[in-house]
């Protein structure tokens, strides 16, 4: 006993007790930054729904609930008519085409890549979906403009016209004088812009699926269609769905190249083929020359785009819930 | 010396156990060679699985017992870079031939995983699914078809007011007593197990071992296990393997009393492996 308690003593100047209160300091210390990093994500969001609410205020008053289904916006009339009717309809319109193209496209990519692609092909089109996300977006907007809108206006839109021509509904969605600026040229761009979003994350949550699950399905005697229909795509649904999701609040808010190619035109047109503007394009392109109420309906119109984005990821949240009482869990 | 720590050691064969009668041959393998890339895994195997028999294999980790059980589904042609060579027949099919359909091999040869894994749905799903693939049948032939798999399965009585349950939500024995029930459903001639209670309780364990004994009166079965008292109890043949070779293959019985070769021995007394 002597022995040991001498040894203890021995170890004096290296006090436990003391090295570990400075370790405590430490600990609190990193404990405060950390929350404190993550109040200031509430305080930043709050921050910004207060200043935008404040400087949407005079709009709010002016226009009320019905500047939500005006379609007439008329800034320098006397006095000036705001409606937010055709951003938001050209928002939604065109993030729904977008995503229409780009989860199958951007799914079927990712199920090629994780399941059926031979190794050395896997590399380049993994690189060349991961390039796509790194281009800028008003290179995307150039090329819509330049390259995309005329072969849109001047091939495409003839052959949907002859196609369609006297079905009641779809050809009055694809009806209209040709123009380089359209909904749906932006909506193509849109989903050019999100499949990378889509696909990696898809790729990534595929890789997650236990490879024993999946011999399991295919010792059953599954296809592959079957065994990604059943087995990959319901084990990775979270995953898909919320790379879904970052790809529409991408494709809602996307500015510069949707307003180099829509044409921002505040009438709503049956076509999808005809100018539109989203809520993002008419901000941008108005707001430097915009004052008083005018610039205040524009920051009316952020704020609905906030609020937007809000009830479609809760609408997400939603959907998840579903799948999952559905699942059994 | 030896003699008498075998007469110790050795698991005891399971009671009342003469050597069934010679089994007409299910599946048979005829200088069966496999590769992993360059490596060669499988060398020259022989063997013959008697129908309605259950064979079991043994012999340390890598020996090749679990690669050749992936060979008689063909699971091997998953991964680029196997390959197989030599004979392997089910019945007169030849299983190795490329252009044969592996769809339907898989569903006349089942497979049952070391851990078990129900797939991401419902448990009546889990087995209604399998039976989808190959047959059009009405709601309640279907219904019929789950409750005689589940039965078939030993789960009925466990599950059978949450059929609506995920299959994720049932305990590890139960879950892989659920993939036998689904393995079972597809009506399969031949199923395989690959150490299908390594992951299992003991209790579990019991229970599967059940059902591997009960199945075998109507499939041929081959069981891959580390559980050296498992394979005594649940086989009627056993194989040795090591370093890719079958070195033994014989009755149960006498493989676990007076095995012929000496590292079969050594296996089974616990000198290695």
């Amino acid at each position: 006993m002597a022995v040991e308690s001498n040894v203890i003593d021995a170890a004096g100047p290296y006090d436990r007790a003391k090295a570990l209160s400075a370790f405590k300091l430490g600990d609190v210390t990193f404990y405060w930054i950390t929350r404190l990093s993550a109040i200031s994500v509430l305080l930043i969001l709050g921050g910004i729904i207060i200043s935008l609410i404040v400087g949407a205020l005079p709009a709010i008053q002016e226009f009320g609930i019905s500047f939500l289904w005006t379609q007439r916006w008329a800034p320098s009339a006397d006095p000036p008519v705001l409606g937010a009717l055709g951003p938001i309809y050209g928002t939604l319109v065109t993030s729904f085409i977008a995503m229409l193209i780009a989860i199958p496209v951007g799914l079927g990519i990712a199920i090629f890549l994780t399941e059926l692609c031979p190794q050395w092909l896997r590399r380049p089109i993994g690189m060349a979906v991961e390039l796509l996300a790194g281009i800028p977006s008003i290179i995307y907007g150039m090329w819509g403009f330049f390259v995309l809108g005329p072969f849109l206006a001047n091939t495409f839109q003839p052959f949907m016209i002859r196609v369609f021509d006297g079905v009641p509904v779809l050809g009055a969605i694809f009806a209209g004088p040709p123009s380089y600026l359209s909904l749906f040229n932006a909506a193509l761009i849109l989903a050019i812009m999100v499949l990378p979003f889509i696909t990696s994350i898809s790729v990534d949550v595929f890789k997650t699926v236990p490879p024993v699950l999946k011999e399991a399905a295919y010792g059953v005697g599954c296809t592959t269609w079957e065994v990604v229909r059943s087995v990959v795509i319901p084990y990775t649904r979270v995953g898909i769905i919320g790379g879904v999701m970052l790809a529409l609040g991408r494709a809602l808010g996307e500015t510069m190249a949707v307003t180099f190619i829509i044409g921002n035109s505040f009438r709503i047109s049956s076509s999808i083929f005809a100018p539109g503007t989203t809520i993002s394009a008419a901000i941008a392109s108005e707001f430097a020359e915009s004052d008083g109420l005018h610039q205040s309906g524009l920051i009316l119109l952020g704020l609905l785009l906030f609020v937007l984005t809000f009830f479609v990821l809760a609408a997400a949240r939603l959907m998840l819930l579903r799948l999952e009482t559905k699942a059994g869990k | 010396m030896s003699e008498m720590s075998v007469s110790v050691s050795a698991p005891s064969v399971h009671p009342g156990s003469q050597p069934l009668p010679e089994a007409p041959a299910k599946v048979t393998a005829r200088n069966l060679n496999f590769y992993y890339g360059d490596h060669h895994a499988l060398k020259n195997i022989n063997l013959a699985l008697g129908t309605n028999r259950v064979t079991a294999f043994i012999g340390p980790s890598g020996c090749g017992k679990s690669t050749l059980l992936r060979i008689f589904n063909r699971m091997y042609d998953l991964y680029p870079g196997q390959r197989a060579d030599g004979q392997l027949l089910l019945d007169h099919t030849n299983i190795l031939d490329p252009k044969l359909d592996l769809n339907l091999l898989r569903a006349r040869v089942g497979m049952v995983f070391q851990k078990p894994t129900p797939f991401p749905m419902t448990i009546y799903e889990n087995i209604a699914f399998g039976i989808r693939l190959y047959e059009k049948i009405s709601k309640s032939e279907m219904d019929d078809r789950v409750e005689k798999a589940l039965r078939g399965g030993a789960l009925w009585n466990e599950v059978k007011d949450k059929l609506n349950a995920s299959g994720l939500s049932l305990s590890g024995g139960q879950q892989q007593r659920l993939c036998i029930a689904r393995t079972v459903a597809v009506r399969p001639e031949v199923i395989l197990f690959d150490e299908p209670c390594s992951a299992l309780d003991p209790i579990s364990t019991a229970k599967v071992e059940e059902l591997i004994q009960e199945l075998s009166e109507n499939y041929t079965i081959a069981i891959v296990t580390h559980n050296m008292q498992q394979a005594a109890r649940v086989s009627d043949k056993t194989a040795f393997m090591y370093l890719g070779e079958l070195i033994e293959f014989d009755d149960t019985s006498k493989i676990f009393t007076s095995p012929s070769d000496r590292r079969t021995q050594d296996y089974i007394t616990g000198r290695f492996g």
